[in-house]
């Protein structure tokens, strides 16, 4: 085991850290936008809307992230799009992780009594104000650990993306194979840059809904 | 009393209400009138159509026949020259503004506290500044009882509070009719009291109100009219007293025979 190895390299790893970070939480943060427009057209009461939705989500589910990263990066260029790999990684990311991140949400909305709907519609509340100031605060509140193992899986998954050359932790950690032959080591401090990284996250995350739950004090139905 | 009221102008018109639920017709053929002012409680068993009745008069439930007419409007439809049809969503939310309703469950808001809740729809539907709203919005606590309430949130109250926050959030919109459904069938017996006193006081401010209710005793005692739902029909209506002291049909007879024992 050649710890100097490991201490020379951690620069670069931690480099390559910061990409995979950035990688991935700008994917969720895109996909929560896009998971949260999904999520109302699967529930919409237009039907067709709602199947798009559905299909839209059954199919992203049902395709591996590295078929659908290969499919972003070379059709994009197909169809004149010019994508640079790090645009492509995050497109797919997002793309693939709304359709989770839909299925969450839905869940959440579902536990919000409908007697708080009525509430609102009845003092003439809007329907766009309904979602964003009834609704939204309260399922992302709800889904906050869903959501923080949402993002560890997708940061997790983010290492995939080193097949189409974007240096983050994963494709740093093979270039710095290819160059020292120490394969062990390497990949040992990238395997526990990954933990590092997970289990910050999900403690931010635990922290994060205690202090939204404190601030109303606590309780919820 | 009767003649005083018949007098006045009406304000809500139901005729020849029919509802159903798929197969099932769960109101039929209701005519009820209410004129501004009154007290009218709905009576009647579980399941008589009476909480489905007050929800079509705000069109929170949609009706296969005849007409609900709140200060002369047409509830959720518009009359076309080709017939009837679905009015916008715009429509029915600007027509329900002349009502307010509290439910059984309070649906208050959770994550907001008490003043929001009651400013939110003062400052999103009717455009007012916070501050302005706030000052309404304690105006509204102050007059429930609740104004060292105002910044907590919905989770630390009792259920007789949090009732009284739901009409607070109601009268804020400055309704010209309020609606109960079963406003204390979901507290503790001790919590009863409060909110029937903001109703009674309400009642006598003279707000007009239309009350499902379980609570004989305040329908006694506040009512102006009382009306007798069964099986979906309006069976029997009338002046307070003439209900309790002497009711026509065996149905509603049996009906408060069973409250009478029950009670005890």
């Amino acid at each position: 085991m050649d710890l100097g190895l490991i201490i020379g390299s951690l620069p670069a790893l931690a480099r390559g850290a910061a990409m995979t970070l950035f990688v991935s939480l700008t994917a969720i943060a895109l996909g929560l936008v896009l998971g949260m427009l999904l999520s109302f057209a699967r529930m919409s009461e237009n039907r067709w809307l709602s199947a798009a939705a559905r299909f839209y989500i059954s199919a992203l589910r049902g395709i591996p992230i590295l078929v659908l990263l290969l499919m972003v990066f070379y059709l994009l260029p197909a169809v004149g799009l010019e994508a640079p790999p790090l645009v492509a990684a995050i497109a797919a990311l997002t793309l693939n992780t709304a359709a989770f991140q839909a299925e969450i949400y839905r869940g959440g909305f579902a536990v919000i009594p409908p007697g708080q709907i009525e509430a609102a519609r009845v003092l003439g509340l809007g329907e766009t104000r309904i979602k964003t100031r009834i609704l939204i605060p309260q399922v992302i509140w709800l889904v906050t650990p869903a959501l923080v193992n949402e993002i560890i899986v997708l940061l997790k998954n983010s290492s995939l993306v080193s097949v189409i050359a974007v240096t983050e932790l994963m494709r740093v950690s093979q270039q710095l194979v290819s160059k020292t032959y120490k394969p062990t080591e390497v990949y040992l401090a990238a395997c526990l840059l990954y933990v590092l990284m997970n289990l910050c996250l999900s403690a931010l995350g635990s922290r994060l809904r205690r202090r939204i739950g404190g601030a109303s004090a606590g309780g919820r139905p | 009393m009767f003649m005083k009221i018949q007098n006045m102008e009406t304000v809500i018109e139901i005729e020849g209400l029919t509802k159903r639920f798929g197969q099932a017709t769960v109101l039929s053929d209701i005519d009820l009138r209410v004129y501004a002012s009154e007290v009218v409680c709905l009576i009647g068993p579980s399941g008589s159509g009476k909480s489905t009745l007050l929800r079509c008069i705000n069109f929170l439930e949609s009706y296969e026949e005849g007409s609900v007419k709140v200060l002369g409007r047409l509830m959720g439809f518009e009359e076309t020259p080709g017939g009837r049809r679905r009015a916008s969503e715009r429509v029915v939310r600007a027509s329900r503004l002349a009502l307010g309703m509290v439910f059984q469950q309070f649906n208050l808001w959770p994550h907001l506290t008490v003043l929001d809740n009651v400013t939110e729809a003062l400052r999103s539907v009717k455009g007012l500044p916070r501050a302005e709203a706030e000052d309404i919005g304690r105006a509204m606590l102050a007059k429930v009882g609740l104004s060292e309430k105002v910044r907590s949130h919905p989770a630390s109250l009792s259920g007789g509070q949090q009732q009284r926050v739901a009409i607070a959030r109601a009268l804020a919109m400055a309704p010209k009719i309020m609606l109960f459904d079963e406003p204390t069938s979901a507290l503790d017996p001790e919590l009863v009291g409060g909110v029937l006193e903001v109703m009674r006081d309400l009642a006598a401010e003279g707000m007009t109100m239309v009350v499902v209710t379980h609570e004989m005793g305040f329908a006694a005692e506040v009512a102006d009219r009382v009306v007798f739902l069964e099986a979906g029909r309006l069976v029997e209506q009338g002046l307070a007293e003439q209900i309790f002291q002497s009711p026509e049909s065996p149905r509603l007879k049996a009906f408060l025979k069973s409250w009478n024992d029950r009670r005890g």
